[in-house]
């Protein structure tokens, strides 16, 4: 695991705060102050390269860090593919965007994208 | 760039978030801040307050450290008191009802269920009683931890009991160790049962003999950098230093400055100690508490006693304290088996009762979640061993129900990935009516922990269990991977990760698998240890062999993504809101 930020806050827009941050050891992402995205979930996670699966089955073990591109709130996660075994850390995986300035969850029961960038 | 929890923590930490604690404890939950939550959820572990998981929003965990796991006579029935007054929230566990205590794998006591506003007449309870949660939780000095017999054990080479008391003293409260950059967990041991499990903490003082003056005097050996946290395990290394009891504050004292001052505050996942060791090794870690921490010439260690511990290390005599053992004086501590360290209520004030009519009233916890009576004088021992409760919480268990240690879970745990305590108790039940272990093998130890941060200290276990996933016939399930072969004792051992994601419900079918095949492959008296020892990880996850039996598991989904995994309706929506104030 790298680059692990816990608790760093980051802003979406000047104008309207977001409060993100990744609290209680990567248990969980925290926007204004609020839980929405927590360990444990399981996400079906389109990734270059976090495992050799077209679709990785990827249980969440950490949060590692968070950050807003535009509107979308992505996290980098440590998980495992239950598919392959593989343990790797995600790219950016969105997560929910801010709309109005609320958090509104991206579906993520349905398949996710992440960048490849690491 | 500093973390948000460095920031909070300069602006306000330690013992004066009380004061702001009282305050939203009496204007009400809803006062403390919508912006300012993130915040005041993080200072409020110094005092002990933990907010429970998603979806119990408002209601705390509260763990109260008791010192060595002692609890002074009166004490344990304040604790089922305050239990049973204020640790009942909307959910009910199917197991242990609606109130209950933890007793912890470091020898402190978890009541779950509290409301914010109730804290003020708590903290008045438990402190008019000599009870506190002061630093149970947050990035400082822990409860400190030890065997927790120290004074009256028959076997002890010096009482720890003192140097712990001091410790505990003058590290609680104050401020100039209240703020570090990472939790810190202390062990200091005085018998040679290896019982303190110093190699898992922070900081370890371990007894040890050193020729001073010509003199052989007893004191204790110290070592740095333990930890089991994250895929990051480490044994606390020996730094070469001996301590004499009366310098064990300075030297622990220098030692948690030495940590303030160099540990990562950048990065908390990088944080604890251990990591400062890899960084410096313990060559230069000691030169550094020499020439800046300390203002006497440390000694180098003397000779410690490692080789005769047995506690925890998988052969050998005491690998617990449970059974009738003799104290010093002549009278007699039993140590009671508590499956999973969870007693409900009513029990907890039936055992203070017992601890008063037939010993002195004290009661102890070990860490292994188990409950001590002390001084039994042998004349009540029939009648004590005879009382009911015994019954359930035995000196004499099934070596199943013995050796199984559980987290807290999904039950109330942000970290977590599986449900933990309710399922130990399942696997235990369900392996001692369906599974024998050779004749002369009396202990088997089972540890399961939700998650990598490992507070059932799986890795030093026979068998540890770690929580995860799988898919099962396409759904996903609960599941655990299997470790094997850990222990302590003279030369520790990490458990090897042999096979991954077992679905919950096969793992007592592969654990029963797994005994099989020992029993009929050992040597003559060989331990479960040294026959993982001498295996491979392959051969070794050959013999895992995960198996559907007719045990159960009720709680296959994620039970993570309930509110609470045993209430009926248990989605999040039918959540409870945040406790009115009243
Ligand atoms: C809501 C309940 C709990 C939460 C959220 C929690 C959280 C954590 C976290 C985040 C870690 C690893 C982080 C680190 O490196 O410091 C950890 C490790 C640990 N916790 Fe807990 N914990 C809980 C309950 C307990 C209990 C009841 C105990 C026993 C007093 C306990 C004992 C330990 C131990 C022994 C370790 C691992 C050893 C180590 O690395 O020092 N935890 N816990
Ligand atoms: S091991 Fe993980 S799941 Fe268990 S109590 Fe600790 S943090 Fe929670
Ligand atoms: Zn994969």
């Amino acid at each position: 695991m790298t680059a692990v930020r816990d608790g760093v806050l980051r802003c979406v827009r000047p104008d309207v705060t977001t409060r993100l941050r990744i609290l209680d050891d990567g248990a969980w992402l925290s926007v204004d102050d609020t839980r929405r995205v927590s360990v444990s979930e399981l996400w079906r996670l389109e990734s270059a390269d976090f495992c050799e699966c077209d679709l990785a089955d990827l249980v969440v073990e950490n949060l590692l860090e968070t950050g807003v591109e535009g509107r979308t709130v992505q996290v980098r996660a440590y998980g495992q593919c239950i598919a392959c075994g593989a343990k790797s850390t995600t790219g950016w995986v969105p997560v929910g965007r801010v709309v109005d300035g609320e958090f509104v969850d991206i579906d993520r029961e349905g398949v996710l994208t992440s960048t490849s960038d690491r | 760039m500093p973390t948000d929890v460095e920031k909070w923590k300069s602006e306000v930490y330690g013992n004066e978030i009380r004061e702001h604690l009282f305050r939203f404890a009496e204007e009400g939950y809803e006062t403390i801040p919508d912006d300012e939550r993130d915040a005041w959820f993080e200072r409020f572990k110094w005092w002990g307050l933990y907010h429970q998981r998603n979806g119990q929003e408002g209601y705390f965990m509260m763990r109260i450290g008791t010192p060595n796991g002692r609890l002074e006579p009166g004490q344990l029935r304040v604790v089922g008191e305050i239990a049973d007054e204020y640790a009942r929230g909307p959910g009910t566990n199917p197991i242990f009802g609606d109130a209950y205590a933890d007793y912890t794998t470091r020898q402190a006591i978890q009541l779950h269920w509290i409301e914010l506003s109730d804290v003020p007449a708590i903290f008045e309870k438990l402190e008019s009683n000599g009870l506190s949660t002061q630093q149970a939780c947050g990035d400082s000095w822990r409860n400190i931890v030890g065997n927790p017999v120290a004074g009256k054990d028959g076997q002890e080479v010096i009482d720890a009991w003192p140097v712990i008391r001091e410790l505990n003293e003058t590290f609680k409260g104050d401020d100039d160790h209240s703020n570090l950059p990472r939790k810190w967990k202390v062990s200091v041991t005085g018998s040679a049962d290896g019982s303190g499990q110093g190699d898992i903490n922070d900081l370890a003082f371990e007894p040890a003999y050193k020729e001073v003056e010509g003199e052989d005097v007893v004191g204790f050996n110290v070592r740095v950098g333990g930890g089991l946290a994250r895929n990051e395990p480490r044994f606390a290394r020996d730094i070469d230093v001996w301590v004499a009891p009366e310098r064990v504050p300075d030297v622990a004292g220098g030692i948690s400055a030495l940590f303030r001052d160099n540990g990562d505050r950048e990065d908390r996942y990088n944080a604890r100690v251990k990591f400062l060791v890899d960084e410096w090794g313990p060559e230069k870690f000691r030169e550094t508490l020499q020439e800046e921490y300390v203002d006497f010439e440390l000694h180098t260690a003397g000779r410690d006693v490692r080789e005769e511990y047995t506690y925890n290390t998988g052969e050998g005599e005491r690998n617990d304290l449970v059974g009738v053992h003799e104290q010093k004086d002549g009278t007699n501590f039993v140590g009671l088996n508590v499956l999973t360290g969870r007693m409900g209520v009513d029990d907890v004030l039936e055992l203070a009762d017992l601890a008063e009519e037939y010993g002195s009233g004290e009661v102890r916890l070990s860490q292994r979640q188990n409950v001590i009576v002390t001084d039994v004088p042998d004349a009540d021992l029939e009648d004590f061993l005879a009382e009911d409760l015994l019954e359930h919480y035995s000196p004499d268990p099934s070596p199943f129900m013995r050796g199984s240690i559980a987290c807290t879970g999904t039950e109330f745990c942000s970290l977590s990935i599986v449900e933990t305590k309710n399922r130990q108790v399942r696997f235990a039940r369900w392996l001692k009516e369906n599974v024998d272990l050779p004749e002369d093998v009396e202990e088997f130890h089972i540890h399961l922990s939700g998650c990598t941060a490992s507070c059932a200290q799986p890795q030093i276990a026979d068998v540890s269990l770690r929580g995860m996933k799988t898919r099962k016939d396409g759904e996903a399930v609960e599941a655990l991977d299997v470790g094997l072969g850990g222990g302590l004792g003279a030369e520790p051992q990490f458990a090897r990760w042999v096979t991954q994601r077992v679905p919950v419900d096969e793992v007592p079918g592969a654990i029963a698998n797994l005994i099989e095949r020992f029993a009929a492959e050992r040597e003559d008296g060989e331990s479960f240890r040294a026959f993982v020892d001498r295996h491979d990880d392959e051969e070794l996850d050959a013999f895992v062999e995960p198996e559907e039996t007719d045990y159960e598991d009720p709680m296959m989904h994620n039970t993570k993504m309930t509110w609470y995994p045993y209430a009926e309706d248990d989605s999040m929506d039918a959540a409870p809101p945040t406790p009115a104030d009243d």
